[in-house]
């Protein structure tokens, strides 16, 4: 396979993720300072040398001196206590002011559209031929501003990729929006981050950053209905997805296939993984997922398939070329 | 003790030699053997020490399915437990340690507790204490009777909508989950109402509010807590629940419902909830503290007032649960700030605390121990409290392990290590016996090492990516090392829990014989026998004095008056306990059971029917006429 894509809240490579990152070294080394003083001074409470006198006084012998230095040095550290946390709530504030004045000025919005277990995208355009519906791999261009709507169409799920930005969640009657800057190239892994039924653990999502050029060449193929079978085999594929239960649920531009319930497969090859992220696009994977989905990613959507060996293998075939 | 002839009608204590007044008491206040004793009783004893045991079986249960889940978790792409079971599990585990272990424990060393350490005979509304106990049974049983019939709710113990609501939840999972919350919120509601009439009328004579031992204030305060938070969580799963039976559209989109308000409501609670889990055990805390380094607790009036602001604060940080929903930045600011001020008093806390030990002379025994094991963890809990409160930093890591470990630290090193210290504490009280020190020892290392060693690597992997409630993950995530290691430390949790266990059954037969006050504690349960008689104290004392055995070394003054023949307690006003009149303590009584029997069956069955309140109606009103049926009070015949 590829190199692995990163996933990592400590690896950032969106401006959003560095800005969190920097804010959380920071209350972290705060909070390691604040950690040792109180476990030293919990330390010295307990090691404390007692004089004679003091081992033998009785449990409400009066100690008017040390009293008077507890009260000194507590109300200090208070003091001190509330001084940090004022600092750190200023610090929070600023960073989050900062990420939400970096919201202006988008120069690409796609719609997201959770669903169990799969990520619908949608790429707005001005011009309408240019608008096209995918899923669970988002390319982007680097070092621009990307927004994303956020809705869902059941329960809520939530949008996380760690190295570049905060989740956010995909809630059904709302509009949420996130706004990605992506600054070096490179392939990032997400998943969705708001328990969301039985295939929680398998609704990941891949983020491709590439330069301007790159992007829009992708656009373009992207927009463009799906390629026609090239070989006898690929033809009988796309007459038995159109003839088997496949049509009802999932679409592909250009053909009759107008299913809206599950992953557009218009340029389904052009993807790295399938099953949103479970499994890696090879011929193989995609002969499993298509004969069994439940044994894959038990509880999802996609049923058994009645399908015969040769049909399954025209299937494959023509979903190969769907680059 | 039963031979010697019944008490001269109206018989008072005063100028009864010790062994007619012990003979005349507990005729009067026992429990009889046998069956109807066992259910009918109203000691708040029995009942709290029913109540503690049956929450320590909860959190067996609710440990065993943490075992299974990091079984599961041990390595990428596990199939061993599929997504089914596994939902189940982090379902059961959640629920049972939130609703079923850890806020009924804190209310059963309360039953237990505050009527010894305020100087009473019984807690106020002592049926209603029964009846409390009932439910919570029930509804624990329900629960996890469900779950082995492979009907346990499977949508997490916030149960989020729309995921369980009826679209996607369809069955019967999710309504048990809702119910359970109605069993035991009925539960703590009427436990709240009780601390709270105890603590304000019923407490010894002179004692003030400025001499309530903080164990006590703890629990009057976390009672308020939950005469507040509980309301609306009873809203959101009985608003669940119709949306579910009856086919309401509170939280159907489609229908004009939000799904958001939902969160808004469970959290309007859950918030507070950690809250009333965690100030109980800071009590735990004060009450051990003074007694192990022989000294009153430095700045009593800080911590109290502390415990109140936390009280009071606890309401205002519910939104921090739910900063990636897409809420204003303003109004995320504001809970931001609330969410940081309530460190303050958390501090205060603290600092007194390591402010009494340095003041005083440390014995360390088990208690002890845990107060300092709680110390070093729980203030990692809170620290990483306040890196969720920032709202770009909760953005990163909510919903991940890395919030996994952050309530962890808070609830098992801020209140479950407080807890056992406090078992090791008034375990003598309870049962005469003292447990074994060297076997507490070796609790606490293994205690303290194993959750350290199991939670503390969570914090990197939420870092690194890991969303919780996954039931696995890809081989390529590198995440199966460090869940490997958190596994096997939380095996050597597990197993300082088996040596807790294995200490509390030996030493209930072998432990030492404790007497009455084995660790030279001030506070007034240590003034009455190990255990308590049925009547709790044989003259009441007058508290003249925050630490009242410590302040009077010989004997402590006491109040008589009451009668002996018929259960009475002294009511006195509320600052400054000043006795007012003599009240009657109901008798022990079947009905509570009953009642609780009817009100159960009707819940469970309104899981099925909307027809089950009608049909459960009669038999509550049955139960309930028999509770309160009346037979004129002692007082009216004088």
């Amino acid at each position: 396979m590829l190199v692995e894509p990163v996933q990592s809240a400590l690896d950032p490579a969106g401006s959003g993720a560095e800005a969190i990152l920097t804010l959380f070294w920071i209350f972290l080394g705060v909070s390691a300072v604040v950690w040792v003083l109180v476990v030293i001074a919990l330390a010295l409470a307990a090691a404390r040398r007692r004089s004679r006198a003091e081992r033998g006084a009785g449990p409400l012998a009066p100690a008017p001196r040390g009293e008077a230095r507890a009260r000194g040095v507590v109300g200090s550290a208070v003091a001190a206590t509330g001084a940090v946390l004022i600092t750190l709530t200023a610090f929070s504030y600023f960073t989050g002011k900062s990420l939400a004045d970096a919201k202006a000025d988008p120069t690409l919005t796609i719609e997201v559209t959770g669903h169990q277990w799969w990520w619908e995208l949608r790429y707005d355009d001005p011009r309408p031929d240019m608008r096209f519906t995918t899923a669970n791999e988002i390319h982007v261009p680097v070092g621009e501003r990307v927004r994303l709507i956020l809705t869902s169409n059941d329960v809520i799920h939530s949008f996380w990729v760690p190295s570049l930005a905060g989740k956010q969640d995909l809630i059904p009657g709302h509009d949420n929006e996130i706004v990605i800057e992506v600054a070096r190239e490179g392939t990032y892994r997400g998943s969705c981050a708001e328990f969301c039924g039985l295939q929680h653990a398998h609704m990941g999502l891949t983020v491709i950053a590439e330069p301007r050029a790159a992007f829009d060449r992708w656009r373009a193929a992207q927009a463009a209905p799906a390629a026609p079978p090239q070989t006898e085999e690929a033809a009988r594929g796309l007459a038995a997805f159109q003839q088997n239960a496949c049509v009802l649920c999932h679409a592909i531009r250009g053909t009759g296939a107008g299913g809206m319930v599950a992953p557009d497969l218009t340029h389904v090859a052009s993807r790295s993984t399938l099953a949103a992220g479970t499994l890696p696009f090879t011929r193989g994977a995609l002969g499993a997922w298509i004969a069994d989905p439940q044994a894959v990613k038990p509880g999802a959507n996609m049923p058994r398939s009645e399908l015969d060996p040769d049909e399954l293998n025209a299937i494959i075939a023509y979903l190969e070329g769907l680059t | 003790m039963t031979d010697i002839a019944a008490p001269v009608k109206g018989q008072r204590d005063s100028g009864l030699d010790d062994a007619t007044l012990h003979a005349a008491l507990t005729r009067t206040w026992e429990t009889p053997r046998g069956l109807y004793g066992f259910f009918a009783t109203v000691d708040h004893k029995i009942i709290g020490r029913r109540f503690i045991v049956t929450a320590f079986v909860f959190l067996f249960l609710a440990g065993l399915a943490a075992m299974a889940m990091r079984y599961q978790l041990s390595r990428p792409e596990n199939t061993a437990i599929g997504p089914d079971l596994y939902d189940q599990l982090f379902t059961m585990h959640g629920s049972t340690m939130m609703f079923l272990f850890a806020v009924p424990v804190m209310e059963a060393f309360a039953v237990y507790l505050v009527p010894l350490m305020v100087g009473t005979r019984n807690i106020a509304f002592p049926r209603l204490n029964a009846f409390s106990y009932w439910i919570y049974l029930s509804g624990g049983l329900m629960l996890w009777i469900a779950f082995l019939l492979n009907i346990g709710p499977d949508v997490g113990w916030f149960s989020y909508v729309p995921l369980a609501g009826p679209e996607f939840s369809p069955g019967k999972r999710a309504d048990f989950w809702a119910q359970m919350i109605t069993f035991t919120e009925v539960s703590a509601l009427a436990i709240a109402v009780e601390i709270i009439v105890t603590v304000f009328k019923q407490r010894a004579p002179g004692m003030a509010l400025d001499r309530i031992p903080i164990f006590v204030w703890a629990v009057l305060i976390t009672s308020f807590v939950v005469l507040f938070a509980m309301p609306a969580v009873m809203l959101s799963s009985t608003t669940l629940i119709l949306d579910r039976l009856v086919g309401t559209h509170f939280y159907n989109a489609a229908e004009g419902g939000d799904p958001v308000l939902w969160q808004h409501l469970f959290w309007f609670f859950g918030h507070p909830e950690v809250y009333i889990i965690f100030i109980p055990a800071t009590g735990f805390i004060s009450a051990i503290i003074p007694t192990f380094v022989r000294r009153p607790i430095f700045g009593y009036i800080a911590l109290v007032l502390s415990l109140i602001s936390i009280g009071i604060l606890s309401f205002g940080l519910w939104v921090h649960h739910m900063f990636a929903t897409g809420l204003p930045q303003l109004g995320q600011s504001f809970f931001t700030a609330s969410s940081m001020l309530i460190a303050i008093p958390s501090g205060i806390q603290i600092f007194c605390w390591i402010a009494t030990i340095w003041l005083g002379r440390p014995m360390w025994k088990t208690p002890l121990l845990f107060v300092a094991g709680f110390i070093v963890t729980f203030v990692i809990g809170g620290l990483t409290g306040v890196m969720v409160a920032s709202v770009p930093i909760d953005l990163q890591v909510h919903d991940t392990y890395f919030v996994v470990a952050h309530f962890h630290y808070v609830l098992v090193g801020g209140a479950v290590f407080p807890l056992i210290g406090a078992v090791y504490y008034w375990f003598p009280k309870f049962t005469g016996r003292m447990l074994s020190e060297r076997l507490g020892k070796w609790n606490f290392w293994l205690a303290v090492i194993g959750f350290n060693a199991a939670f503390f690597p969570m914090h990197f992997l939420g870092l690194m990516g890991m969303p919780r409630r996954v039931y696995t993950y890809p081989l390529g995530a590198g995440w199966g090392e460090l869940n490997l290691f958190v596994g096997l430390a939380a095996a050597m949790l597990f197993a300082s829990f088996a040596v807790f266990l294995w200490n509390v059954v030996a030493s209930l037969k072998r432990g030492e014989v404790a007497g009455p006050n084995p660790w030279g504690g001030g506070t007034l349960e240590w003034a009455t026998a190990s255990p308590p008689p049925f009547y709790n104290f044989m003259r009441i004392p007058v508290v003249t004095h925050r630490e009242p055995l410590w302040a009077e070394t010989e004997s402590l003054p006491v109040a008589t008056g009451l009668r002996v023949d018929a259960r009475e307690l002294i009511c006195g006003t509320v600052t400054d306990a000043t006795p007012e009149l003599r009240e009657s303590s109901p008798e022990n009584s079947i009905w509570p059971l009953l009642s609780a029997i009817a009100v159960g069956a009707t819940f469970i069955g309104s899981i099925f029917t909307p027809w089950a309140v009608v049909w459960g109606a009669p038999p509550i009103a049955i139960g309930l006429i028999g509770w309160f049926w009346p037979k004129g009070t002692p007082e009216d015949e004088e």
